[in-house]
């Protein structure tokens, strides 16, 4: 016997979330989604969320499962189950709770028209196919595997704090285009990406990767249209800058230069931005915490500017 | 009251292929009960349909004379012809608007082997060639949101009719519960099959009969709906579909004695038999007691194929079963079972997308249908894999264009909005207050099981007779089920609800015609009448609801390149 821990919420009869608790004998074989349609069958017919497919392909029933995000038809309930013999169901986070485990997917999608997420193709249709080779088709299967379940998007770090990023989903649709050679706008998206609140807001923690059902892997995607801007020559903008500055003090010194990393990212003449430092700099240095002066490279320093005169190679 | 030109239900690759075509001169609404990325198209994985040629030469009259072949002669073959022939166009356009395909040595589309093709003509996506093509059209209408609004999570419930002409839907938010009266123009029907009315489906949830029923509760019939296909490969228990790409590719079935069977039911063809034969030879072994261990599954053995070439050709559906049964195909063989996958039948057509009231053809005006909810009939009897992509985007984009043909022009025609608000509201009304004491969980899965052993791959007169008489009893049954929720906030019992009703009526009609049909041919095989009867029974069935109870009409197959020969594989 297993306990479905699941927070409950319908505001048209109390405004407050609450859990409440539900024994189920798990069938042989069942998934998550079996186990919820079960509750709602044959428990409380009043249990509301989200199913469609049942094979991990229209992203419907996407929930939280003892804290992260998954989709409920692909998981065999007893895989997931934790010591407590409990499951505990919880709606997706960073979307607005409509009812039960039923979130409010409007910001999502409004992210999603954001990134243009359409062919712009570079020259009129020819009278057959585009030609592409299957390399070319490869650099952007991954991405188009995206079922847009909100895994991601629900546990995304950065989202619990900044409602203006994009969002994995979002950037890893964006780079389904960027990476497709049938694609004239490369430059130009890379450009809009490189804005506040794309590419460069992700803080690389990988938890998209870690929660995504398919192998859409966001922030993998999201690496390869940092990429393809840092290569087009997108570097006017604070994130850019600073993968560079990141990238020439190891090449240098083998360490951070840590002087050095906020200024250059901020950029030389960006004085605005330069005083903007100043009150953290100040409080670093009242604590302590500045780095030293003078940077002095590691002592195999000639080790690691072998490694990047091989990688140039 | 909401107004729109055009408003297509469904937003599959029928309906959002027809949105593109119409939106191109009239306001467009497309209303989806779940969101168009969720349409069960997404779920189809092997391939999609042409004479492209890209890997051996083909023709459009091969791909005809195999689509007739394996529609077991029951096609009508003027819209076969129309259809095969635009096959590559369609497909072209679909690359163009940036779908995406795995693609030959030389950059072309590439393609492989299906059931019942004489050609390799399987477009594909990997194995996610539904999932790719619906995303590309959703795409599409993200960027044409200034003229085609998207409705998600809406639910229709009832067509506005007037005379012959049709004027709007009644519909609902699932978010808020309030009912609506779109006015258009034009309604355009794209919802999908029926497929849940079976226990072992690879249909999704939200494949419950709501389209073709509120056609049906209008006065009009229903073409050809004991016609269900039976999917050779449904993931033992669950039913969810493992691809025919996997057979495509070289994949053997064998059954518990280890012995590939098809030698004897289809020797040229073997395990790329059409999907009726496969079934059918799946559900003889096991009946025989020739499963798996002697359970109801055979084996779907991929092993051969090597690792490298599942990987690249087939990474889903190894994955599926990995995450569904704990097997990797890659080492060990996959357990599979016959699964109800697709609606031959449906709301009848003629081959230009418009609905039709009648055996003799008569056009209902402004109402048109395309994809699974309809028949036009291009798949006759049983549809060969990679035909229904192909069917949902050649007749989504023809329903499109009858649509510009048809309203662009025209006026509204007067809709009594509070009348026909008050016929929804009241029956929603009479769902939410009933507090009887049947279970309907009880009764969806009594009606699923019944279908599924009465009415499912094997067919006879007594079992179908006790299938209709189950039938009849659980739709007394439910008139006394019990509703715990009686919030209007995403209340998904009453929508669930409203669904079994559905599909308990599409159930009996399947069951009806499948009764009166009393011969073999295609997805419907009667033990009692194993043979094809072309004397009597070469004609289309049309189910019609009228006041003395349901008629079963008849309408000529339209036959011209080829008359009905033999269907040996």
């Amino acid at each position: 016997m297993a306990t479905f821990r699941i927070k409950r919420f319908n505001p048209e009869k109390q405004p407050e979330p609450y859990y409440e608790e539900f024994q189920l004998d798990i069938p042989f074989g069942s998934t998550l989604l079996d186990c919820m349609n079960l509750i709602k069958w044959t428990l409380d017919g009043s249990f509301s969320y989200r199913m469609s497919c049942r094979s991990a392909i229209c992203g419907s029933c996407a929930v939280k499962a003892n804290g992260h995000a998954l989709l409920a038809c692909q998981r065999q309930a007893e895989h997931i189950i934790d010591n407590d013999e409990t499951i505990t169901l919880e709606p997706l986070g960073n979307m607005k709770p409509v009812k039960d485990l039923v979130v409010d997917f409007t910001p999502f999608w409004d992210k999603i028209n954001k990134v243009k997420p359409y062919l712009e193709p570079k020259e009129a249709a020819p009278e057959k196919e585009r030609q592409q080779s299957q390399e070319e088709f490869l650099l952007i299967d991954d991405s188009s595997t995206c079922i847009m379940c909100g895994a991601c998007y629900s546990d995304c770090n950065v989202l619990e704090v900044d409602d203006n990023f994009l969002g994995p989903a979002a950037l890893a649709k964006a780079q389904r285009f960027v990476g497709d050679s049938r694609d004239s706008q490369t430059l130009e998206r890379v450009k809009e990406l490189s804005e506040p609140g794309g590419i460069w807001d992700c803080t690389h923690c990988g938890e998209c990767v870690e929660r995504c059902p398919k192998p859409a892997k966001p922030f993998d995607r999201i690496k390869e249209v940092m990429t393809v801007a840092l290569e087009q020559g997108v570097h006017n903008n604070n994130g850019a800058r600073h993968a560079l500055s990141f990238f020439n003090s190891v090449k240098r010194s083998g360490n951070l230069n840590e002087n050095r990393i906020p200024v250059e990212s901020m950029g030389f003449f960006n004085i605005p931005g330069l005083l903007s430092l100043l009150p953290v700099g100040i409080r670093m240095f009242l604590k302590g915490k500045v780095p030293p002066i003078i940077h002095h490279s590691i002592d195999e320093v000639d080790d690691v500017k072998r490694i990047f005169k091989e990688l140039d190679q | 009251m909401i107004q729109h030109d055009v408003v297509i239900i469904g937003a599959g690759l029928a309906g959002m292929r027809c949105a593109l075509e119409a939106c191109k001169e009239l306001d467009v609404a497309v209303l989806t009960k779940v969101y168009p990325s969720r349409s069960h198209s997404g779920a189809a994985q092997g391939g999609i349909a042409a004479s492209l040629g890209n890997s051996e030469p083909d023709s459009w009259e091969e791909h005809m004379y195999d689509t007739i072949k394996g529609g077991d002669f029951l096609n009508d073959q003027d819209a076969v012809e129309e259809y095969v022939k635009a096959a590559p166009r369609v497909i072209y356009e679909l690359e163009h608007m940036g779908c995406i395909f795995s693609r030959t040595p030389d950059g072309k589309i590439a393609q492989r082997s299906f059931g019942g093709h004489s050609k390799p003509r399987a477009c594909f996506s990997a194995d996610r060639t539904g999932h790719a093509i619906l995303h590309a059209l959703h795409e599409q209408l993200m960027k044409n949101e200034q003229s085609v609004k998207i409705y998600n999570e809406w639910y229709m419930h009832s067509l506005i009719v007037d005379g012959d002409r049709c004027n709007g839907v009644v519909v609902s938010n699932i978010q808020t519960g309030e009912v609506e009266v779109i006015q258009a123009k034009a309604v355009v029907f794209a919802t999908g099959g029926y497929g849940r009315v079976y226990k072992i489906t690879s249909n999704a949830f939200a494949s419950t009969a709501d389209g073709v029923m509120a056609a049906f509760e209008m006065g009009l019939p229903l073409e050809d709906p004991e016609f269900v296909q039976f999917h050779p490969s449904g993931l033992y228990r669950q039913g969810i579909l493992f691809s025919e790409a996997a057979r495509g590719e070289g994949a053997y079935l064998l059954n518990g004695k280890g012995e590939r069977f098809m030698e004897t039911y289809a020797p040229s063809r073997m395990e790329l038999a059409p999907r009726d034969i496969v079934a059918r030879a799946e559900q003889s072994e096991i009946d025989a007691g020739r499963g798996v261990n002697g359970e109801a599954c055979i084996n779907l053995d991929l092993r051969h194929l090597g690792k490298e070439r599942i990987m690249e050709r087939l990474p889903q559906i190894r994955q599926l079963g990995i995450d569904f049964l704990g097997i990797d195909c890659i080492t060990d063989c996959l357990p599979i079972q016959p699964t109800a996958h697709y609606s031959m039948g449906g709301i009848p057509t003629d081959m230009f997308g418009h609905v039709i009231s009648d055996e003799k053809g008569t056009r209902v005006n402004g109402f048109f249908a395309a994809g699974e909810c309809a028949c036009v009939s291009v798949h006759g009897g049983n549809r060969l894999g990679t035909n229904s992509l192909l069917e949902a985007v050649v007749f989504g984009e023809r329903a499109g264009k009858s649509v510009l043909e048809y309203a662009v022009g025209i006026d509204y025609a007067n809709v009594n909005e509070g009348q026909e608000k008050a016929r929804v509201l009241k029956k929603f009304e009479d769902v939410y207050q009933r507090d009887g004491s049947e279970s309907y969980n009880d009764i969806r899965d009594e009606m699923k099981e019944i279908m599924m052993s009465h009415c499912g791959v094997f067919r006879d007169e007594e079992k179908l007779k006790v299938c209709i008489k189950t039938l009849n009893g659980l739709q007394e049954r439910f008139k006394k089920g019990k509703v715990t929720d009686k919030g209007k906030l995403f209340n998904t019992e009453i929508y669930e609800i409203l669904e079994l009703g559905n599909m308990l009526g599409m159930a009996v009609i399947i069951a009806k015609a499948a009764l009166e049909r009393k011969e073999s041919r295609g997805g419907h095989f009667r033990t009692d009448f194993p043979k094809r009867d072309d004397k009597n029974f070469l004609h289309h069935s049309m189910v019609f609801d009228t006041p003395d109870g349901m008629v079963i009409k008849t309408k000529p197959v339209v036959i011209t390149k080829h008359q009905p020969a033999e269907r040996t594989y």
